[in-house]
């Protein structure tokens, strides 16, 4: 039996957490809501939390300027997949060479890993290299390669995992079979690292979904821009779909401005949104392993 | 005899991990490009860069480029929007993501404290360009939510991209609004994870909740908001680029409040005259920052050494 006083306490806690969520979710309604007002409404009343006048117009206009969108979206999908594939698969192999405690030359290529999470040479250096010695400026590598592919801190997570999640009886009876470290890997630790792989997934996917600044440095091509890019230059200058090389209409036609850059950015966030739900346990997860110690 | 032998055991043991080299292989490359080639980069700081000479073969130019540098008013200006930023984050961001944490402890329903932590994470899954899209629709002087409410209580509006006093609180709150739920969920593990009996013990003992939350929980959670906090410190020279430079819209009037050292180094870089003072800029960070990570790890390896980084 709960007290009235404990009632009341867990309604004020309540309280107080629901305050707290609206406020996280609020700017996300506004986005959604400016994107199914009309632009006149919005022109007269300005950005509201509900639709003072629903339309789809602003969707409609994406629809007909679909190729660029789309496009972009094909972009980000493809480095996205391409991305996180690589850089998962060649992190789970650096994370489990250096989980081997017979590996020589274990504890170099554990510093090696290391010291890139203490020392960079930062951006002007490492947009020198890239962009005058690796001339990755406007290739696709452009928005792969640089930063994203592969970090310390995953690589260290892996490591662990291996070393305190899977017994190494596992590998020495493999061993003793006759596998080779490849079939090891293959057939035992890859099956038993579907966790970790998630979680490593997760966020690596994540930041390459949500790259804007490989874009920003490195590509200035609009046919490699991808959709966070887009939505950058749609920011400076709204006229930006209308007025490019790859617009249908022409660039006289009305376009309307301020609803069509939300509607593209709730396009630009709705896969993420869609898909947290599935994932939040492998993002909590990521959050709260704890040692990542060199 | 014997050391010959010894030999012959390595090389036996280098050749059976083969295979182990050739995985580690992509890592290692990867590494050697996209970090080390850049860090081996930092001597352009004390170059005159030209490209006709390439960077080896550009002239040696001493400290010039950090005279330079620290001349400009606008060294001591981006040193202290960096620092002072950070430092208010720390504050805010710490006691919110506590506060949130401790909330959502003392919600027995499973189901609520998912459906709370849901809103409080979806901010860290956006990217900082939706974010400035975001803070468009609320500020902008013409459509935006927060002028409209202004109009509609009889008041004038206000044009906040060209008003560099508001900036300070908005990106704190930009901030707060993305970073808080992550640090929260730390905490609330913390919690979870903590002697719930003796949690019991205190409430049958008569201790009611605001006695528990701050004679056990609080001190229970110190050492992580420590640790938490002396990494913050560790990269107090860093900021987000995106915050400063995309949530502002590259307002050229907010620049005396947005401008911190990863903006100065990024404008300082694509504007090529300033590339030598830009360079300058990223060495001190980078070896400044170097310097904090190495007192901060010692220091918790003193105070508790299963936190310290190495």
């Amino acid at each position: 039996m709960r007290s009235k006083k404990e009632r009341r306490y867990s309604f004020c806690i309540n309280l107080v957490m629901i305050l707290i969520s609206v406020v996280m979710v609020i700017p996300f309604l506004l986005l959604i809501s400016a994107s199914f007002t009309s632009n006149e409404a919005i022109l007269l009343h300005g950005y509201t939390l509900f639709p003072s006048k629903l339309s789809l117009e602003a969707y409609e206009y994406i629809w007909v300027e679909r190729a660029q969108i789309f496009r972009a979206y094909f972009i980000t999908i493809v480095v996205t997949v391409v991305g996180t594939g690589t850089g998962v698969m060649i992190s789970l192999l650096y994370g489990y060479a250096i989980s081997k405690k017979n590996f020589p030359g274990r504890s170099f290529f554990t510093f090696y890993l290391f010291f890139t999470m203490l020392f960079g040479g930062g951006l002007v250096p490492t947009y020198i290299w890239y962009t005058r010695y690796l001339h990755i400026k406007n290739t696709i590598w452009g928005l792969l390669i640089p930063g994203l592919l592969m970090g310390a801190y995953n690589v260290i997570m892996i490591r662990t995992y291996y070393q305190n999640s899977i017994p190494s009886e596992l590998a020495e009876s493999a061993k003793i079979d006759g596998a080779g470290e490849f079939t090891t890997f293959f057939k035992i630790y890859m099956p038993l690292s579907k966790p970790v792989i998630a979680t490593i997934a997760m966020f690596v996917g994540l930041a390459y979904w949500n790259d804007w600044t490989n874009g920003l440095y490195y590509i200035t091509d609009s046919r490699l821009f991808s959709i966070q890019q887009l939505l950058n230059n749609i920011m400076k200058n709204i006229e930006y779909l209308s007025s490019n090389p790859y617009s249908i209409m022409s660039s006289s036609s009305y376009v309307p401005q301020e609803t069509v850059r939300m509607a593209i950015a709730v396009v630009g966030v709705l896969p993420v949104l869609l898909m947290f739900p599935m994932l939040q346990k492998y993002f909590v997860k990521g959050i709260t392993v704890g040692s990542v110690k060199g | 005899m014997k050391e010959t032998k010894k030999g012959s055991t390595t090389i036996k043991r280098i050749r059976k991990a083969v295979p182990l080299y050739l995985m580690i292989l992509p890592g290692f490359l990867y590494l050697l490009i996209n970090n080390y080639i850049p860090m081996s980069g930092i001597v352009i700081a004390f170059k005159d860069l030209n490209f006709q000479k390439g960077i080896l073969g550009s002239d040696w130019v001493g400290f010039a480029n950090f005279v330079y540098l620290f001349k400009t008013p606008e060294a001591f200006r981006i040193l202290r929007n960096t620092v002072c930023y950070n430092l208010a984050f720390m504050v805010i961001n710490t006691t919110a993501a506590l506060a949130i944490a401790i909330l959502m402890s003392e919600i027995k329903s499973k189901r609520k404290v998912k459906i709370y932590q849901t809103c409080v994470l979806v901010p860290t899954l956006v990217s900082m360009i939706i974010v400035s899209y975001m803070v468009y629709a609320f500020l902008n002087t013409r459509t935006g939510y927060v002028n409209g409410l202004l109009r509609s209580m009889g008041r004038t509006e206000i044009a906040f991209y060209t008003e560099p006093v508001y900036w300070p609180f908005i990106l704190v709150f930009v901030n707060f609004w993305k970073g808080a739920g992550y640090a929260s969920v730390l905490y609330l593990a913390n919690i979870l994870g903590m002697d719930q009996e003796m949690l019991e013990a205190a409430s049958i003992d008569g201790a009611n909740r605001w006695q528990r939350i701050k004679s056990i929980i609080l001190p229970l959670l110190k050492p992580t908001v420590i640790i938490l906090t002396l990494m913050s410190i560790s990269k107090i020279f860093n900021s987000d680029f995106g915050l400063f430079y995309q949530v502002p819209l590259n307002s050229g009037a907010l620049i005396d409040v947005t401008n911190t050292i990863d903006t100065y180094v990024y404008r300082g870089m694509i504007n090529l005259g300033d590339i030598g003072m830009s360079s300058a800029a990223g060495f001190y960070q980078s070896t400044v920052g170097f310097v904090l990570i190495l007192i901060v790890n010692g220091i918790t390896r003193k105070y508790s050494n299963e936190n310290a980084l190495f």
